[in-house]
């Protein structure tokens, strides 16, 4: 099938998202660009989430501990050793990466559903573990200490380049990390999904026994997403604590906001498709708009809306728009090699 | 170093944790279904035997013999309707649509009861206790228990005895060839799931009548029994109440030592447990 469009459009017309996004905090009012970045936040976790249970055919529904634990790694490194949040951040990722291999540990040596039930037990786990911490407020939780988020690095150049107060130049600076990271994961996921590893993930998911009678591991491969993953999750779970400044472990492993709704928001958008989470994630947000006012109904729609995708477009919405036109965006496809010049005599 | 009595307590808990898994390990036995609704069915369960109470004026017992078969044609709808559409290789379906489901029965019951916590009022019954050996056993804990050993015997009789349980085992080893025979996996399936609702009615009326619940408690309970079920082995129904036994001895155990440890020591004797043994306690069907 010949792509409908050439490869330079999709990158053309990403970039001209990613402009008109960045403008954002410059035109548009305060509350809009903290609800922007709930969203970025969202779609980051979804990005991860799609990695995950799209492509490497892990269904994971305990990433809220990654979540959770770079968001207490950031307290931490800011409360207890007097860091910069933003290098709690960095810190919450590679602490949450680094948890991931005990998990792995576990989790891998279970199946399909077992695998879903045992990374849920582990989130929980790390839930109730950190509860009893109490230098960060044991069960109840804790705050981060006043003015944090002024003196956070960055937010006084822009501060002074806006000429905005601190707490708005703070969600600013927050807002454009969010969109970066959305990028930096977007290409990540694209540049690994396109290379020698993210092939054989994709013939692993695709058959599983040939992958391995041609020399795929999938063992090792899947746990390199597993880590990395993790790394990006905990990332966006530091950011997401500094904006919300008070943590609590029900709030930070909430299996509702950090995996429920990234599992719809992928799901309804399109699994296994790069811009399915986008398209899901947009939605999710229209949605959540739309139906602002009506308190749980908004939950009682979005759950029947997840179902009636299952029964009627298992693909998503993305996957069966591109499935019946052939339109491709970020396509992962490789063109099969030339006949003539692989046969050499 | 654990009393006797923490001991007994933790047997008795585990009766209710096994009623709780009795109906999950049933589904996911013969269909490899992740019902991740399963919780909040029960809790569904729990307001229907209040509702009805509160209606009729009758006890729960009574009303839970009402919502039983009510429980039953739930599940049979659920599964011919929703379910057995998105059965297949793999599990991503199911675990969404049944987490579609969780949310929506969440907020559907915080949209008519509110968030308030409720309890079934069993009467005298509730407080009353007798003295076994050097043991104090509350009534209803004890009866608990002494039903979740009657509902396994029951599944397994049915399991083991019936023409009903031989479609059950043999949907369960291979649908296919299950289907050779002329049997229908889809109506099996019905007949699994409503019964199981049946099994989360009498969880749901011990629920009740043991402490507070509210909207929101289903998917913590839901872990437990799943941890049950695992530990047991899919497909094993006596293995679901070792299972169940398992997590009750755990947590009140955890308790004694730190009331805080209760749950994490739950989860951590599950974890301990697949690590030794990734099948779990006593598997009879393969995954």
């Amino acid at each position: 099938m010949k792509n409908a469009f050439p490869a330079y459009r999709p990158l053309a017309l990403a970039v001209l998202a990613a402009a008109v996004l960045a403008m954002v905090p410059l035109i548009g009012p305060r509350a809009m660009v903290q609800d922007l970045f709930g969203i970025l936040c969202l779609l980051v976790l979804a990005l991860n989430w799609n990695m995950l249970a799209g492509f490497a055919g892990l269904v994971s529904v305990g990433q809220q501990a990654f979540v959770g634990i770079g968001a207490y790694t950031m307290f931490a490194a800011v409360i207890l050793f007097g860091l910069d949040p933003l290098a709690g951040v960095l810190l919450g990722g590679l602490v949450a990466m680094a948890l991931a291999v005990p998990v792995a540990c576990f989790v891998f040596r279970l199946n399909g559903a077992y695998f879903a039930i045992g990374t849920w037990v582990a989130a929980e786990i790390a839930r109730l573990g950190l509860g009893q911490w109490k230098a960060l407020g044991g069960g109840t939780g804790t705050s981060l200490p006043k003015g944090t988020t002024r003196d956070m690095l960055g937010v006084g150049s822009v501060k002074e380049w806006l000429g905005v107060s601190s707490a708005a130049a703070s969600d600013i600076l927050l807002y454009w990390l969010a969109l970066g990271l959305v990028l930096a994961t977007l290409a990540a996921s694209w540049a690994f999904l396109r290379s020698r590893l993210g092939l054989g993930l994709q013939a692993i998911r695709d058959n599983a026994m040939a992958a391995r009678a041609v020399g795929v591991d999938p063992v090792r491969l899947k746990a390199l997403v597993f880590l990395l993953t993790a790394f990006g999750t905990g990332l966006c779970g530091g950011l997401l604590f500094i904006q919300i400044t008070r943590i609590t472990p029900d709030a930070a492993f909430s299996l509702l906001d950090w995996t429920a709704f990234v599992l719809f928001v992928v799901v309804i958008g399109g699994i296994g498709t790069l811009p399915g989470p986008i398209v899901g994630v947009v939605l999710f947000y229209a949605l959540e708009r739309l139906l602002s006012d009506y308190g749980s109904a908004y939950l009682i729609v979005l759950g029947l809306f997840g179902i009636a995708v299952m029964l009627f477009a298992r693909r998503g919405l993305w996957g069966s728009l591109s499935g019946r036109t052939g339109l491709e965006l970020l396509p992962l496809g490789h063109r099969a090699p030339d006949p003539a010049s692989a046969v050499r005599p | 170093m654990f009393s006797l009595d923490t001991i007994v307590q933790g047997l008795l808990l585990g009766g209710l944790y096994a009623l709780f898994a009795a109906g999950l390990s049933l589904v996911f036995g013969i269909m490899r279904l992740v019902n991740l609704a399963h919780g909040d069915l029960i809790v569904l369960g729990a307001y229907l035997i209040l509702g009805l109470g509160t209606a009729t004026g009758m006890s729960p017992f009574a009303a839970a013999l009402i919502a039983m078969p009510l429980m039953f044609a739930l599940g049979w709808l659920l599964q011919t309707r929703l379910l057995n559409r998105v059965l297949g290789e793999d599990i991503l379906p199911p675990l969404l649509v049944t987490s579609g489901l969780s949310v929506v029965i969440q907020n559907g019951l915080l949209a008519a009861f509110t968030a308030d916590s409720r309890k079934l009022a069993a009467g005298p019954v509730e407080a009353a206790s007798v003295a076994v050996g050097p043991v104090q056993m509350g009534v209803m804990p004890a009866m608990t228990l002494a039903t979740a050993v009657a509902v396994i015997l029951g599944l397994n009789l049915l399991f083991y005895r019936t023409a009903l349980g031989r479609a059950f085992r043999a949907t369960s080893d291979d649908a296919v060839t299950a289907q050779l025979m002329g049997i229908r996996p889809q109506r099996i399936f019905a007949m699994a799931t409503g019964i199981a609702l049946v099994v989360a009615a009498i969880a749901a009326l011990y629920l009740g009548t043991r402490a507070n619940f509210d909207p929101s408690i289903g998917p913590a309970r839901l872990l437990y029994a799943f941890e049950a079920v695992i530990i047991g082995g899919l497909g094993s129904l006596w293995g679901t109440l070792a299972g169940g036994v398992v997590i009750g001895l755990a947590q009140t155990m955890g308790a004694a030592i730190n009331p805080e440890w209760q749950i994490l020591a739950g989860h951590v004797a599950f974890v301990l447990i697949l690590m030794v043994r990734p099948r779990g306690l006593f598997p009879r069907a393969i995954d």
